[in-house]
């Protein structure tokens, strides 16, 4: 079986809950509901922290209430990893140890979806012999785990075909964490392919400002301590201009001009905030890390109509360090995008916290 | 002449030191260019430079700006000398040389990055850890730098930015190196503008 499906949708499928859209050429991407955006600001400032919290399952109604966030854009995001891989299988790679691992990667994934919405996925097992039923991809597909030739590609390959975000698997050795597998469909201008094999410290050596703080180092210690059952997530997030999820470094030549696309007029509309929702997951037979880099996308326009989001996004990119918004790919629109803004901040108060209603 | 040094930025960019003889069951010496010195500068400290000698396999070639030391290196009586004209030349005989090794074979690379990366890559791909090979940095600073985009390798790149000599690009070049590829990163400098490319200026010879 292949999983190159040709997604035929029907928009009264599933109760018309996952949308049909695009994060390329005519860019229909949009959010459904604004307030679920996992806006990543909890203060009106930011600077680089380590700031890792326990990944338990959260509010109800936002990108935090299960453990793995299947949401409208599950089918189409999807269907847009599906091209990219066409178009440049370097984009998924794993070193030959790494097999262990994509497997406990799949275990975690469809334990989580089955047991999250059982309503879409899941999962039978009888010993080794197990059947994965994906209903929003079509899919149905019995195979022996652990065993990667009743697969149509690797575990790694498999499960990240069915899984919105970019995900690295870390092996630990030396005292520092290996990025020796990965799959970036949806990155923030980093090349999997350039980086795999790197350690620690030296897939990280591009960010500006943030080894001198200690960040990096403290990070890793943390990290090594990582428990199996006891996952944690953290924020990161830049800008993008159009709803672009493949923002890759390979193909920067093609879509590098879209930033100079922007105006007063379409600012609201293709100006996004581009937010990873990281988390990072012990594996149980591997030792190895999952590192998740779910990305989510919202205009400027979906922004504001979140009072509290509009004040704070203004004074965040207003007074974000030079050297950050250089680094984050926006200091050419900066100016534009703190006009635009400072229309939706009357100066008044913000609570603290992420939440549009706290 | 000595160790070239390398202004500190970012963490994956390699750094060197000087090599230091260090007991072995065989000595795998692999050099360019003005490496040959760091080869002479390390037999000058070592105990016993005779010793060591009796156990060494070098494999020398001349370095990317045509140092070409090999009689210095070849009137030394290593066990075994061998003499390739170009890099791509006397990396088949590394990786013939390097199914032999066993525990207790010692690494030492010395000359121009890319000799030294290319060399450590094969190195590594056999089980060895980098930390485990020495390497001492000497000579010509040109860089061997992959396209992000078209995945070309350009070698003796010289100025930045520079023009890919796969797919032609206008590339920048960064600090950020892989080991596993052996190369610096080059980034399309006229992405956002094209056509608006900076002046080249020389920054590695």
């Amino acid at each position: 079986m292949s999983l190159d499906y040709k997604f035929a949708f029907s928009p009264d499928h599933f109760d018309g809950f996952f949308r049909d859209e695009t994060f390329r050429g005519d860019f229909t991407y949009r959010n459904t509901d604004p307030r679920r955006f996992p806006f990543p600001f909890d203060r009106d400032d930011y600077m680089y922290a380590v700031n890792i919290e326990p990944h338990v399952p959260g509010r109800k109604g936002t990108a935090f209430e299960h453990l793995l966030d299947v949401d409208e854009h599950y089918i189409a995001e999807m269907t847009d990893r599906a091209k990219v891989l066409a178009e440049d299988p370097l984009r998924c790679q794993s070193l030959p140890h790494m097999e262990l691992a994509g497997w406990d990667v799949l275990e975690l994934i469809m334990e989580a979806k089955a047991r999250d919405y059982p309503q879409w996925f899941s999962l039978e097992r009888d010993g080794n012999r197990w059947r994965w039923i994906n209903r929003p991809l079509g899919i149905d597909e019995s195979f022996t785990f652990l065993d990667a030739s009743t697969l149509p590609y690797g575990p790694f390959e498999y499960i990240m075909r069915q899984t919105q975000g970019d995900w690295t698997l870390q092996d630990e050795r030396e005292g520092t964490l290996w990025m020796d597998a990965g799959i970036a469909t949806s990155q923030a201008d980093w090349s999997l392919d350039f980086d795999i094999g790197m350690n620690f410290h030296e897939w990280h050596a591009p960010v500006p400002m943030a080894h001198e703080k200690g960040i990096f180092d403290r990070a890793l210690k943390f990290l090594l301590k990582l428990q199996h059952g006891a996952p944690v997530r953290r924020f990161n997030w830049t800008m993008t201009v159009n709803p672009l999820l493949d923002t890759a470094p390979e193909t920067y030549p093609k879509w590098g001009t879209m930033k100079t696309s922007v105006t007063p007029e379409n600012i609201g509309r293709k100006q996004h905030l581009r937010v990873e929702l990281q988390s990072l997951y012990r594996l149980p037979r591997s030792n190895a890390i999952a590192f998740d880099i779910r990305c989510y996308l919202a205009s400027f326009d979906e922004i504001v109509t979140v009072p509290k989001w509009g004040r704070r996004l203004h004074r965040v990119v207003r007074d974000l360090p030079e050297e950050l918004a250089t680094y984050k790919g926006f200091i050419r629109n900066r100016p534009l995008m703190v006009e635009w803004l400072s229309q939706y901040d009357d100066g008044a108060p913000t609570s603290s916290g992420w939440f549009a209603d706290d | 002449m000595t160790l070239t040094p390398v202004a500190p930025t970012i963490r994956s960019r390699p750094v060197y030191a000087p090599l230091a003889a260090v007991p072995g069951h065989l000595h795998l010496v692999i050099a360019d260019g003005e490496g040959a010195e760091a080869v002479t500068d390390m037999l000058e400290r070592a105990p016993d430079a005779a010793g060591f000698l009796a156990l060494t396999h070098f494999l020398y070639c001349p370095g990317p700006t045509g140092t070409d030391l090999s009689d210095r290196l070849q009137a030394l009586g290593a066990m075994q000398f061998f003499r390739a004209p170009t890099i791509p030349a006397l990396l088949p005989r590394l990786q013939r040389v390097l199914t032999d090794a066993h525990m207790g074979s010692r690494f030492y690379l010395a000359g121009s990055e890319g000799l030294i990366g290319q060399a450590e890559r094969d190195i590594m791909a056999t089980g060895f850890p980098f930390a485990a090979i020495q390497k001492e940095h000497r000579g010509s600073t040109l860089r061997r730098v992959q396209c992000v985009h078209c995945k070309g390798i350009t070698e003796n790149v010289a100025t930045d930015p520079f023009q890919c000599s796969h797919c032609g690009l206008n590339l920048f070049v960064r600090d950020h190196y892989s080991r596993r590829l052996a190369a610096f990163q080059g980034v399309n400098i006229d992405a956002e503008d094209p056509g608006e490319v900076p002046e080249s200026v020389v920054r590695f010879t």
